[in-house]
């Protein structure tokens, strides 16, 4: 999968999390540009990450991740591998 | 009723869409049951709480919650804080785990000290149950504790008096005594939920350790569905039949092409065993008082053929009713649940053919419907799915299927009768009106939440506000049982008023729909006017609040001889009745005081 595909892919992740069917990410996108990207959504938000990409996030990865962009990158990385 | 949330479900779809399908049950509520939940949790809960709302919206209930700041369960249930206590909650759920246990046994400890230490723990838990119950008199639902997912000892984890999991036995064995002897209390079987998920896919201990949950997250949907459960059966929203296809779902093969002879069914075949196992299943649920019907494509004389095969289990007796014909299922569907005078919603229909499931899905979607293709699913499906809950089981329970056989009788008695009248007086009828009885709380209780259809007011009681109303002397109480030749009714009636100096408010007027048209309404109207006068009452004032169920009973107040005195634009209406004036009705009922008399 390639970078577009994996952004596309992680938008409609996002649009299921936030029931926000017009909602768009980028690379820059951070909990602070989503009103209820909080703390607790953002479990509902790795979960639901996980289960899509079939993959898991390391600890550190999921208390590290500062955007959108790292988030992919990691996906990038691990769809790399497979 | 969302499919999404129906059982057998997609966890993961549920946790990722979560915000959506809330969204979505928002959108088509409709007078749900509002219902006060306090979580007092020791690990967190926030998507605990969430999904929980999703499967108590999804069966008609309208949740509101307090939840605790993270581990403060023990605080807030012993000391109880500002928010809290205005809260009132009318079911608080003690959220902990084997994590939360605090002193554990110590390798090598005598037994003596571990007793200690047992005794400790669980005097913990038995204080906030205490507390809690004084304070708000709520529901009380509290997890087991589960096994730990690593075991330093092996198996001597057991059998031994520094072994853990021989402590978190122990412990639960104290709770379950708790449970026994104590009514509104439940517990939430997590010992049996975690196994069945798998206890290593249960402990994922990156949710622990990341977000402090106390089972993985994906374990979430099946923890609160569990949970949803038991809350449901509190609140009366149990289901209340069992409607069966026959061939290829009670037998195997079709009865119609293969004969008595042909059909699967008792010990020769393998597939013979699986669906006795089925039948043996089902037939089990009638001790828990579900109905049995019959709803087949078939020719009635086939139908029967099936069920008298010799090695089977289910027996003609053994169903309310037997509905084989040709019809559309969804219409036999429709027209049983109209001849057990009960709604389509109390309805499981159970079928192996995807089509016939489709059709009854689309054209009766009230009805929960149950697919399988092979009768050890089925088994797994009506098992798991959780809508036969038990939290009380009544003596009359166990009975209903009787209840209902009997009522088929007198359908058919009446039929002989030239009046109505003569019918009535022929079924030898008499009730017991009276005054609740502490031992009949939990039936009464149980009546009240589930009654839908002859139910003025559908104002619903947890067990626990049903003892204080039975204790306070504000209040005219009745409940009423009928027994007639063909067999015993149980508690058919009950009726709550609240004395306000001069005036009786009735709060609560029902009656189950098994005994319509028998005149009890007036046996308990004669009665409760009696009761009035008694008090030195001169209004009683009686209230209907329509809902989408209780059309029946709109007039009812006007038939006891109220005259209306508002009616609000929501339907609302507010009758009142002087009761010097009352002229008795006729009943075609022996009325007695109590049950000696």
């Amino acid at each position: 999968m390639d970078k577009q595909k994996i952004t596309e892919r992680l938008t409609e992740v996002f649009r299921d999390v936030f029931d926000d069917e017009e909602l768009e990410i980028s690379e820059e996108t951070t909990a602070d540009d989503i009103e209820e990207w909080d703390s607790l959504e953002h479990i509902s938000l790795i979960s639901a990450v996980e289960k899509a990409f079939k993959m898991r996030f390391t600890m550190k990865e999921v208390s590290g991740m500062k955007n959108v962009g790292e988030m992919i990158d990691i996906l990038c990385e691990r769809a790399k591998k497979c | 009723m969302l499919s999404e949330l129906c059982y057998p479900f997609d966890g993961d779809e549920i946790m990722t869409k979560k915000k959506k399908l809330l969204r979505l049950l928002k959108e088509n509520e409709s007078g749900g049951v509002p219902l006060r939940i306090a979580v007092l949790g020791g690990s967190t809960t926030s998507d605990i709480v969430k999904v929980l709302e999703l499967f108590l919206r999804n069966r008609g209930i309208v949740p509101t919650f307090y939840e605790s700041e993270y581990a403060q369960y023990q605080n807030d249930a012993l000391f109880g804080n500002p928010e809290l206590d205005a809260f009132k909650p009318e079911v608080a759920f003690i959220h902990t785990c084997s994590r939360n246990i605090e002193e554990k046994p110590i390798v090598g400890e005598d037994e003596k000290s571990v007793s200690d230490k047992l005794e400790r723990e669980y005097a913990r838990y038995e204080r906030m149950w205490t507390a809690l119950s004084e304070k708000f008199g709520c529901v009380i639902i509290q997890n087991n504790f589960e096994l730990p997912s690593e075991r330093l000892l092996g198996s001597r984890e057991v059998g031994c008096a520094y072994g853990r999991i021989d402590f978190i036995t122990r412990l639960n064995c104290k709770l379950y005594d708790y449970a026994q002897n104590h009514a509104n209390f439940y517990i939430h079987d997590i010992n049996y939920l975690s196994a069945a998920y798998g206890l290593e896919k249960w402990h994922e201990l990156r949710h622990w350790h990341l977000y402090k949950y106390a089972m993985s997250v994906s374990a979430i949907p099946e923890f609160s569905y569990s949970l949803s459960n038991i809350i449901c059966s509190v609140m009366g929203k149990n289901k209340k039949v069992l409607a069966l296809d026959l061939d290829n779902t009670l037998w195997g093969g079709v009865i119609g092409d293969d004969g008595q002879a042909g059909i699967e069914i008792g010990h020769e075949t393998h597939e013979g065993q699986s669906y006795l196992a089925l039948q043996k299943f089902i037939k089990a649920h009638k001790e828990l008082g579900v109905l049995l019907t019959v709803c087949s494509k078939n020719d009635p004389e086939n139908a029967l053929e099936g069920l008298n095969h010799p090695d089977g289990i289910l027996k003609p007796s053994d169903f309310a009713l037997i509905k084989a014909n040709w019809n559309e299922k969804s219409l036999n569907l429709e027209e049983t649940a109209s001849e057990l005078n009960l709604l389509p919603e109390s309805f499981v229909f159970v079928d192996d053919n995807p089509v016939e499931c489709d059709i009854v899905k689309a054209q009766l979607p009230e009805v929960t419907v149950i697919n399988f293709e092979n009768p050890e699913e089925c088994i797994r499906d009506i098992d798991k799915c959780g809508l036969f809950e038990v939290t009380n089981l009544s003596a009359d329970d166990a009975k209903r299927g009787e209840m209902y056989a009997a009522n088929a009788q007198r359908a058919a008695a009446e039929k002989k009768f030239a009046t109505y009248e003569e019918f009535l007086a022929s079924l030898e009828m008499s009730a017991v009106i009276g005054e609740f009885d502490p031992v009949h709380i939990p039936r009464i209780t149980q009546l009240t939440n589930k009654s839908n259809q002859f139910n003025c007011t559908t104002k619903r009681y947890t067990q626990a506000e049903m003892e204080s109303v039975a204790q306070s002397s504000n209040y005219i109480r009745l409940c009423g049982r009928l027994t007639d030749k063909f067999g015993d009714n149980g508690i058919v009636s009950v009726v709550i008023g609240e004395k306000r100096g001069a005036e009786l408010h009735i709060d609560l007027w029902l009656m189950s729909c098994r005994v319509l048209k028998r005149g009890m309404e007036y046996a308990m109207i004669n009665r409760l006017v009696e009761e009035a006068k008694k008090a030195d009452i001169k209004t009683v004032y009686g209230y209907y609040y329509p809902t989408k169920k209780n059309a029946m009973v709109k007039e009812l107040f006007g038939d006891f001889g109220f005259t209306k005195i508002s009616e609000a634009e929501n339907g609302n209406t507010v009758w009142a009745l002087d009761v010097n004036a009352y002229t008795p009705k006729t009943v075609y009922i022996d009325i007695k005081e109590n049950d000696n008399g």
